[in-house]
């Protein structure tokens, strides 16, 4: 796999184990890597290590092996390059939503003036249309409106990455909706790097290029690379209507109630870690795949396919 | 709403009248006496010998003098003769600098052992054992060392004011969400920044607990402290009139101390107030 813009090589997450003298693995060999422009998702269930992925891509949490590189330096810590949304807002209450914005930016461009940083914070404030609530308390805020805020803080320091953390998953499902068309509309105007975790299907294949599924932790390892199969300029209103889309669906959702739990039951023998399987669930090949759970002879076959053609 | 504060402060009048009308009741001479008493004699011994009357002066004798005093605080006439604007003062001025001494050095204290695991492991036994101390043990030592005693009672109200700040500071810094350290972080904030920016306004409703609870304290502690050293004082003042035997005027001083208590309160609530804020 090239090198790509952030490029995660062998990660590994290790404590040690609460009951015995051994060690607890949450992760292990983890490999893979996201271009520049690039929107990649995480998904998979509760304890297989996402959070802790994203943390380390932040530069908020140490791995026990290997190595995250991201414009060719060595993540070892925090930085601005790489901005976080987290998945509670985490703004300061104590300021207006405008001041927690402003923090930022003061942070990012030591040399501005006062009234720079202002215009600065407001021209993001006006990015996720909040302009009317700039002097408001995030407690006088709804959900949604928080995590505007959130997303406004984070894009306007300008990162090279932004760093997702189930940033929708505490709202109710239409401001959720209201918020990733938000994404959408950011996305397409800055082309901004974006790694997000998520543990909704919808929401990775309304937003995502390519979507990273993880096999049940503990010993969570990357199973697939799913490549989005819908056309780049999407929507959620005829999202459901395209060809792919069920077979993606299906796939998805296939993996995350079935095959995620089988493959860490098999210890993660048939998986390449370096090179995992890369899936295009498509119309055809995703048809002849439905009704055989085990072993996916279907998936098996594109995956060749695609493996063969990328040698 | 209004009608609750209309009927509470309607029951706290009746309480108040109440209790106004069984003390002047308690208090009054029974009558009995004078007349097998030589009337000149009768003066002499006053009314509590002759009439039975109670030494305890009744509501409107402590009104009367109350009155007196509100209405010239501020005279000096001599070291056992002051207003008890000038007593209240001595205090107030004693409890600030003490109070703002232990503030100085509690907040900053409280602030390396909340953000220091290492210090506040290391510095825990020294508070455990210096805290429950009575403020008051430390008198002696204090006047020994420092030989000054108004010196001393500052330096009492010091030490009884700092516990509470340095252990509110330590725990609202020690537990200032991780969510706001990490965005700290993510935006590189230096250490004075983070500090200043992020721990100081998130940890201040908590330190500003730990400063209510410490002045409480030191309004407390400052009487018996001028009991102690004499001199000047509100505390003083009330030993010094237990002294020339007017309980007329330790009961005005008890109700002095306790309204200047309340409005030290009220101001440190407002303070308390102004810096929380809603999550």
């Amino acid at each position: 796999m090239a090198a790509g813009f952030i490029s995660v090589e062998g990660l590994a997450k290790r404590f040690p184990d609460p009951g015995g003298r051994g060690e607890l693995t949450v992760f292990e060999d983890l490999w893979f890597s996201v271009a520049q422009g690039e929107f990649v998702c995480i998904i998979g269930h509760s304890g297989c290590g996402k959070s802790t992925i994203l943390n380390v891509l932040a530069g908020l949490d140490q791995a026990s092996d290997g190595a995250v590189i991201v414009n060719g330096k060595h993540v070892t810590g925090p930085s601005l390059d790489r901005a976080v949304i987290f998945q509670g807002h985490a703004l300061m209450p104590w300021m207006t939503a405008l001041g927690n914005i402003e923090l930022a930016v003061s942070s990012r461009f030591r040399g501005k003036t006062k009234a720079e940083i202002r215009a600065h914070a407001e021209s993001y404030v006006e990015l996720v249309h909040l302009t009317e609530s700039a002097h408001k308390k995030p407690a006088q805020l709804s959900g949604g409106m928080r995590q505007r805020v959130g997303i406004a803080r984070a894009l306007s320091i300008e990162p090279q990455v932004l760093l997702m953390d189930e940033p929708f998953s505490a709202l109710d499902a239409l401001t959720r909706g209201a918020l990733q068309d938000e994404v959408l509309a950011i996305r397409a105007r800055t082309d901004q790097t974006i790694f997000m975790i998520t543990h909704d299907v919808d929401e990775a294949m309304l937003l995502a290029d390519r979507i990273l599924l993880m096999t049940n932790g503990p010993r969570a390892r990357l199973a697939e690379i799913i490549e989005n199969t819908l056309p780049r300029e999407r929507s959620r209103a005829d999202l459901h209507k395209h060809a792919n889309y069920y077979p993606l669906r299906n796939h998805l959702i296939d993996f995350l109630v079935t095959r995620s739990r089988q493959l860490a039951g098999d210890g993660g023998a048939h998986l390449d870690p370096r090179h995992p399987a890369v899936v295009r669930p498509a119309l055809g090949a995703a048809a002849a795949a439905t009704g055989d759970g085990a072993d996916h002879p279907a998936d098996a076959a594109v995956v060749a396919a695609i493996r063969a053609r990328a040698r | 709403m209004s009608s609750l504060s209309v009927r509470a402060t309607i029951v706290s009048a009746l309480l108040l009248a109440t209790l106004l009308l069984v003390w002047q009741i308690l208090v009054q001479g029974t009558g009995a006496g004078p007349q097998q008493m030589d009337p000149e004699y009768a003066r002499l011994v006053g009314a509590t010998a002759s009439q039975g009357k109670s030494a305890m002066p009744g509501p409107l004798d402590v009104g009367a003098q109350l009155w007196r005093h509100l209405s010239d605080p501020f005279y000096d006439k001599g070291p056992n003769d002051k207003g008890v604007g000038i007593q209240l003062a001595y205090s107030l001025a004693r409890v600030l600098g003490g109070y703002l001494a232990a503030a100085l050095v509690a907040i900053p204290l409280g602030f390396l052992i909340g953000m220091s695991p290492l210090m506040s492991r290391a510095l825990d036994p020294f508070i455990q054992v210096l805290k429950p101390i009575s403020p008051l043990a430390w008198m002696p030592l204090a006047l020994y060392t420092i030989k000054d005693s108004a010196a001393s009672a500052v330096f009492v109200i010091f030490i009884c004011s700092v516990w509470p700040m340095l252990l509110n500071t330590a725990f609202g810094v020690a537990t200032v969400r991780n969510d706001w350290l990490n965005v700290a972080k993510t935006l590189e904030l230096s250490r004075v920044r983070t500090a200043l920016r992020v721990i100081l306004p998130a940890a201040a409703p908590t330190i500003l607990t730990g400063m209510r609870i410490s002045i409480g304290i030191a309004w407390l502690v400052i009487v018996a402290a001028e009991m102690l050293v004499g001199g000047t004082g509100i505390g003083y003042f009330v030993w010094n009139e237990w002294n020339n035997l007017s309980i007329n005027n330790v009961i005005n001083a008890i109700l002095l101390i306790g309204v200047v208590g309340m409005i030290l309160d009220q101001l440190m609530g407002r303070l308390q107030r102004a810096v929380s804020y809603a999550e």
